[in-house]
């Protein structure tokens, strides 16, 4: 990205100017230089676009992560007021409605998986549905789904997957209201009939991960974690019935925005108003895909625990947390000292809300809510946590990636699936996937640092870093 | 013979024991097809004498991102049938049927064929369900207005997008 074409507020914050005649929002970059130097041109035309979108509250905002995408840039966020014309988009949402990261915490330790390490990879692969054209073990008519996209994980630990506790530490406690089935139409459903309780491909994992470095030892200790501890963490979202509701808004709701006679600078920023007939027909079929994004993962979860269980009986381990990080949600804000509800689009984009916000589980309330930052398979992740400063800085969000450095075709270019697997395989990583296409694309390499991603995350003053996650096993869909 | 190596639109894909998938000659008769790059996901191009043939070479981009679309068997049958005037939004709209039928039956498609009548729209296409023996790429979730262009190339038509995957 040029630099030039930017003004530098601080070390961390970056802004584009605008000129007398324009009467866009601001659109605010956050990172560092060397991060935004790094990307693409197409990230700074992309969140000029959503700043200038109806209804918008504030400015519109990248991530450190940021990188192009389609209508939003990955890492896009931004609030719309459904009072003032605000507009609900499914650019900004993304195909993958509710993508997002379960991390599970275990009571074992690094010490404990290497001599397993081998095995859980292998056990993992086989009973962890994962791939391109990879069904699951359910098979769900239309009534059952129905009730899925209902329930969320609710409905799922409801049907044998899991435990009660699990939805504690789920947002929305594990099912998101105004989740509308009827306005998901029967080729999403479709989709989906063999999908509950499947990775997917692409950027997807599962990943058994050990704590490398605690950095804040009050939140590390709110979370349950401790130095050398064993995380499982699986990376997925709503499968086919999400990509499919994303496909079928885009086009509708594009041609909706030219219908209500809405000037979008992209077509790909496919919107309506909030209160509109065409946003409450999406926000009711995205809820429904949330609700299954959240099942799928709970499903998920119960399998991977299943697998533990057959290697290490005694071993406890319960969900640290579930965040989503494609979504648009409906939240209180303060807005210039007065309380507004907004509707938050992040695309690529996590929620981290600050101490004492309610909507946190009691038992991290006080330190913010767990913030997950998933990285590549061989440099691994990070937990932060929500601060109070997120709250004015960025609706309470915070980057959700590593973020590609370069594209798949370049990845393709420079390595090749076997030898990433047999490089990690030296330095104690073990890959599992059915497809060699995918690691190759997923090689290290082509994704950002992501202590750059993490340090930039937390000096921006959009999460603190808690605890930083080194992988052991990896499942790539 | 595939390709693969110095062509820019056209990467090699790793060996890992399996056939590459993905990689096409460019302009033989009958693939007409390549990609373009995008920072998270792909951009394909597909090209031909008509725009129903470059809607046919962008499927076969497509799709060739998820399998060895030669290694395909066409013993099951997908149609598509569609209205749109738009050009662009028929490519987005072709490509998303076929995406989403796959997905719903279970299948690996790797034969197309697309009929033109003004804004009307007629399709199909083979493959089979999905088996172990198919190497596996990488999902595509669907098509985008991203980077769609479907626009006059020389004598023929050129059609391009970014599939999110």
């Amino acid at each position: 990205m040029d630099l030039s074409r930017l003004t530098r507020i601080d070390d961390w914050t970056w802004v584009v100017p605008r000129t007398a005649a324009d009467t866009r929002h601001e659109a605010r970059l956050y990172g560092s230089r060397s991060l935004l130097e790094a990307m693409d041109d197409k990230v700074l035309e992309q969140i000029t676009n959503v700043a200038r979108l109806p209804g918008l509250v504030g400015p519109a905002l990248a991530m450190p992560d940021a990188h192009w995408g389609y209508g939003f840039p990955i890492g896009g966020v931004a609030a719309f007021d459904p009072d003032h014309g605000g507009i609900i988009s499914a650019g900004g949402v993304g195909f993958d409605i509710s993508c997002g990261i379960r991390c599970l915490r275990t009571d074992l330790t690094a010490a404990d998986i290497a001599p397993n390490a081998e095995w859980l990879g292998d056990a993992l692969l086989r009973d962890i549905p994962a791939g391109v054209g990879v069904e699951g073990a359910l098979q769900l008519n239309e009534r059952e789904l129905d009730a899925a996209l209902l329930g969320g994980a609710r409905w799922a630990v409801e049907q044998g997957h899991g435990i009660a506790a699990d939805l504690a530490v789920i947002e929305e406690h594990g099912c998101i209201d105004g989740a509308r089935p009827d306005n998901v139409s029967s080729l999403a459903k479709r989709r989906q009939r063999g999908e509950m309780g499947t990775l997917g491909s692409g950027n997807h994992y599962l990943e058994v991960q050990k704590v490398e470095r605690v950095h804040d030892e009050r939140a590390a200790a709110a979370f349950g974690l401790f130095k050398d501890q064993v995380v499982v963490s699986i990376h997925c979202g709503s499968r086919g019935l999400g990509h499919q509701i994303g496909t079928e808004f885009l086009v509708s709701l594009a041609k909706a925005a030219s219908r209500l006679g809405l000037v979008l600078p992209d077509r790909e920023l496919a919107c309506a108003p909030i209160k509109s007939p065409e946003g409450q027909q999406y926000l009711g079929a995205m809820n429904a895909a949330i609700n299954c994004a959240l099942a799928n993962r709970q499903i998920l979860a119960h399998l991977a625990r299943r697998v533990f269980a057959r290697r290490f009986p005694l071993a406890q381990i319960d969900t640290l947390y579930d965040v989503s990080h494609n979504t648009c949600k409906a939240e209180r804000h303060q807005v210039d000292g007065r309380e507004r509800l907004l509707y938050v689009h992040r695309k690529g984009a996590t929620r981290a809300f600050g101490p004492g916000h309610p909507a946190i589980p009691a038992a991290y309330r006080e330190v913010g809510q767990p913030v997950i930052i998933g990285g590549s398979m061989g440099t691994g992740s990070y937990i932060l946590a929500g601060t109070k400063q997120s709250e004015e800085r960025a609706w309470s969000s915070a980057s959700h990636g590593a973020g590609r450095a370069m594209s798949r075709n370049q990845a393709l270019r420079r390595w090749r699936g076997r030898a990433v697997v047999d490089e990690l395989g030296v330095r104690g990583i073990v890959i599992r996937s059915n497809s060699m296409r995918g690691i190759a694309e997923e090689a290290p390499g082509a994704y950002k640092d992501i202590d750059d991603v993490a340090e930039a995350t937390e000096r921006a003053g959009l999460a603190k870093r808690v605890a930083s996650l080194r992988p052991l096993v990896c499942i790539k869909g | 013979m595939k390709k693969s190596g110095s062509d820019p639109d056209f990467p090699p894909t790793p060996d890992g024991g399996g056939p590459e998938i993905g990689v096409r000659p460019r302009f033989s008769a009958a693939r007409r097809f390549a990609y373009f790059d995008h920072d998270a996901d792909t951009g394909i191009i597909g090209r031909g004498a008509t725009l129903a043939e470059a809607f046919v070479q962008a499927a076969e981009a497509t799709f060739a991102l998820m399998c060895d679309t030669d290694a395909v068997q066409p013993t099951e049958r997908i149609d598509v049938e569609f209205t749109e005037a738009d050009p662009e939004l028929a490519l987005v709209t072709w490509l998303n049927l076929l995406l989403a039928h796959a997905n719903a039956q279970g299948l690996a498609l790797g034969r197309f064929a697309l009929e033109q009548d003004g804004g009307r729209w007629r399709g199909s296409a083979r493959g089979e369900r999905w088996h172990p023996g198919l190497e596996r790429g990488t999902q595509v979730k669907g098509a985008t207005l991203t980077a769609l262009n479907v626009a006059r190339d020389g004598d023929g038509w050129e059609a391009r997008c970014v599939v999110d995957l």
